[in-house]
C-alpha cells in the first residue's frame, strides 16, 4: 500500500435551513479511490468545484469521508487518535500566504508546526535552518512576513510545513493567489523537495503547465476521476480535455494542430525544446 | 494615513536592549507607568525623562520613530489636558467669559501631560524592542501562575499574538476596500457625524467577512499543523533568564528608589 490510498471516499457537503434540518446535499467527491506511492510525484488538476480540495483535506484528516476511508501512511483517518500523526505524516500547504503565516518572524512561523509536536529546542532550529534552506529563503529568516512577496511567502508556508519532517506535502492550489514570477518559484521549490529530499508531493492546481513535471496526473471533473496517467498521456488526449474545459499548453496543442493536419508527430509533446527537436528531425529526413 | 500607527511595532536592530528577556522588559514598563504616578515634584519627572532617554539611547531606536507613533495619540492628549485645565476647582488665575483656569488646573493638566507622554513613550520602547511573539510568550511565562486559576494563560497569548500578527494584514485589507468603495462613488469624507458613521457601513460589512474568512482559514491551517492548544507543546524560543537580565532588574530596582524617594520629597 502506498502513502495515501482512497478506497471508494466520498464526501457530501451538508447544508442546513435555519431549524436545522438538512437543506440540501452536494456531492463534492463522489467514489474516488487511488493509490499514491512514496516518493511520487503527482498532480490533480480540475475546475473549480471539481472536488480537488475537498480531496485533498482529506488527506490531511480536516474532513473526514462521508463513505469510504482514507489512509495514510497505514492510518485510518476516521480514527480520532490518529489524526494528529496523520497530520505530521502529511503535511499540507494552503491558497493564501497570508492566512497561514501564524508567526510574526518567517523563522518562528517555520518553527511553528515543530513546537506543536513537541520537538525539543535545539533541534527545532536545526529543522527551521534545513527548512529554510531547502526552498532558499535562509537568508530572509529574520524578515516580518508582511515584508515578503506572495511567491516568498508561499515558500515559507512550505518550510513551515517541510520541518515537520512530514513523509508527503498536499499542497492545495499554492500557486492560485499568486504572479507568474511567484508561480515559478513556488513549483521549483516544491519539484526540489520532490527530487532532493524524496517528499511525496500531491499537487493540486488548476495550471495545466504545472502539471507537466509530475509522475502522474489525476484529473478530477464533478467529484470524480475523469482522466488519470503521466503527463505525456493526458496531454495526448486533446479532445478529451477540451471537454472537459481544461486549456492545453499551446506547444501541445500546436503540435496537436499540426498533427492533424498530417505531419508526423509524435504524441503529447510537452515542451517547446521537443517540438523543435522532433520538427528538426522530420528536416532532415525530409 | 492608516499606516502611520506605530504602537504594537517592532523596529529591528540589534541592542541591549532588544536582547534582553521579555519578562525584564514588561515588568520595568509595569514599573516605570507605575512609578510616574507616586512623584509629587518636578524632580522625580526629570529622572524618570533621564532614565527613559537613557533606555532610548540604548534600544538603537531612532527618537523621531517613537514620535511618530505619538501622533496618533495626540488628539487624545489635547482632549485631557483641556478637560483638567478648564474643570478643576481651586484658586482662578484667569478669568475669561465662562472659562475660569485655575493654577491647580495648570498643575494638574501639565503633569497629566507629562505622565500620559512618558507612558506611551515608555511603553512604546517595550513593543518596538520586543518582537510581539516574544512578548506574548514573555506574558504567558509571568502568568503562568494564574493556571492555577483556570485562566487559559497560553490561549490569550496565542491569540494576542495572531491579533498582532493580523493588525497590519488588516489594515491593508480596510485601504483596499475603502479604495474599492470610494471607485463606486462612497464617501466617507463628507457630512456630518452620523452622515460618516454611516458611511462606515460598507467598509465595516466586508472587513467583518474577510476577517472572518481568515480567521476560518487560520484555523485549519494551525490544525494542519498539528496545533492543540499549549500542552505538550516545546518553544523555539525559550525564555530563560541571562546574566543582563538579572543586571537589568537592578538597574530598575535602582531607579525605582532614587526616582520615588526624591520625587515623593515634597519641596
Amino acid at each position: 500500500m502506498g502513502i495515501i490510498k482512497t478506497i471508494e471516499l466520498v464526501h457530501e457537503y451538508v447544508r442546513h435551513d435555519e431549524e436545522g434540518n438538512v437543506a440540501g446535499k452536494a456531492t463534492a467527491v463522489d467514489h474516488v479511490s487511488l493509490d499514491i506511492a512514496q516518493g511520487e510525484f503527482i498532480a490533480i488538476l480540475g475546475h473549480n468545484g471539481s472536488g480537488k480540495s475537498t480531496l485533498a483535506k482529506h488527506m490531511n484528516a480536516i474532513l473526514c469521508p462521508t463513505e469510504g476511508t482514507v489512509w495514510v501512511d497505514g492510518m485510518n483517518t476516521t480514527e480520532d487518535d490518529k489524526v494528529w500523526q496523520i497530520r505530521q505524516t502529511a503535511g499540507m500547504v494552503f491558497q493564501n500566504p497570508d492566512n497561514q503565516i501564524i508567526g510574526q518572524v518567517v523563522e518562528e512561523d517555520v518553527g511553528f508546526g515543530a513546537e506543536n509536536m513537541g520537538v525539543p529546542t535545539e533541534e527545532i532550529w536545526q529543522r527551521v535552518e534545513e527548512s529554510l534552506r531547502a526552498v532558499g529563503m535562509y537568508k530572509y529568516r529574520k524578515y516580518s512576513p508582511n515584508k515578503l512577496s506572495g511567491g516568498q511567502k508561499q515558500r515559507v508556508s512550505i518550510a513551515g510545513v517541510l520541518a515537520m519532517h512530514p513523509k508527503c506535502i498536499v499542497l492545495d492550489e499554492p500557486t492560485a493567489m499568486l504572479d507568474p514570477n511567484g508561480r515559478k518559484e513556488v513549483i521549483r521549490a516544491v519539484r526540489g523537495l520532490n527530487q532532493v529530499e524524496g517528499v511525496t508531493v500531491i499537487l493540486i492546481t488548476h495550471y495545466m503547465e504545472e502539471i507537466i513535471h509530475a509522475d502522474k496526473v489525476f484529473i478530477m471533473d464533478e467529484g470524480k476521476i475523469a482522466m488519470q496517467g503521466t503527463p505525456r498521456e493526458i496531454f495526448s488526449r486533446v479532445e478529451e480535455l477540451k471537454k472537459l474545459r481544461l486549456d492545453v499548453p499551446q506547444v501541445t496543442l500546436l503540435a496537436y494542430e499540426l498533427q492533424k493536419k498530417g505531419i508526423d508527430l509524435p504524441d503529447g509533446i510537452l515542451t517547446i525544446r521537443e517540438l523543435a527537436d522532433e520538427l528538426e528531425k522530420l528536416r532532415k529526413i525530409g | 494615513m492608516l499606516r502611520d500607527i506605530t504602537l504594537g511595532q517592532y523596529y529591528q536592530t540589534d541592542s541591549v536592549i532588544h536582547r534582553l528577556d521579555a519578562r525584564v522588559k514588561l515588568a520595568g514598563t509595569v514599573l516605570f507607568i507605575v512609578s510616574l504616578f507616586f512623584f509629587h515634584n518636578f524632580l522625580g519627572y526629570l529622572i524618570a525623562a533621564l532614565f527613559l532617554a537613557l533606555v532610548i539611547r540604548l534600544s538603537g531606536v531612532p527618537f523621531k520613530y517613537m514620535i511618530k507613533g505619538m501622533r496618533s495619540i495626540l488628539f487624545l492628549l489635547l482632549i485631557t489636558v483641556c478637560f483638567n485645565l478648564f474643570l478643576t476647582p481651586g484658586e482662578p488665575v484667569l478669568a475669561l467669559w465662562k472659562i475660569t483656569i485655575t493654577r491647580e488646573g495648570v498643575y494638574t493638566a501639565l503633569t497629566m501631560a507629562v505622565r500620559l507622554t512618558m507612558l506611551i513613550i515608555g511603553s512604546s520602547v517595550m513593543t518596538l524592542t520586543t518582537t510581539p511573539n516574544n512578548l506574548t510568550d514573555g506574558m504567558e511565562k509571568s502568568m503562568r501562575p494564574l493556571r492555577v486559576l483556570h485562566v487559559p494563560v497560553h490561549e490569550i497569548a496565542m491569540m494576542m499574538s495572531i491579533a498582532l500578527r493580523f493588525i497590519p494584514i488588516l489594515l491593508e485589507e480596510t485601504d483596499k476596500i475603502m479604495k474599492a468603495q470610494i471607485a463606486r462613488g462612497a464617501d466617507f469624507e463628507s457630512g456630518n457625524l452620523v452622515k460618516r458613521a454611516r458611511a462606515m457601513v460598507p467598509l465595516l460589512v466586508p472587513l467583518f467577512i474577510s476577517a472572518f474568512r481568515r480567521a476560518n482559514d487560520l484555523a485549519m491551517a494551525m490544525e494542519a499543523r498539528c496545533y492543540r492548544g499549549g500542552d505538550g507543546r516545546t518553544k523555539m524560543k525559550p525564555l530563560i533568564y541571562q546574566k543582563r537580565d538579572f543586571a537589568a532588574y537592578g538597574c530598575l530596582v535602582l531607579y525605582l528608589v532614587v526616582s520615588i524617594a526624591i520625587g515623593r520629597v515634597a519641596l
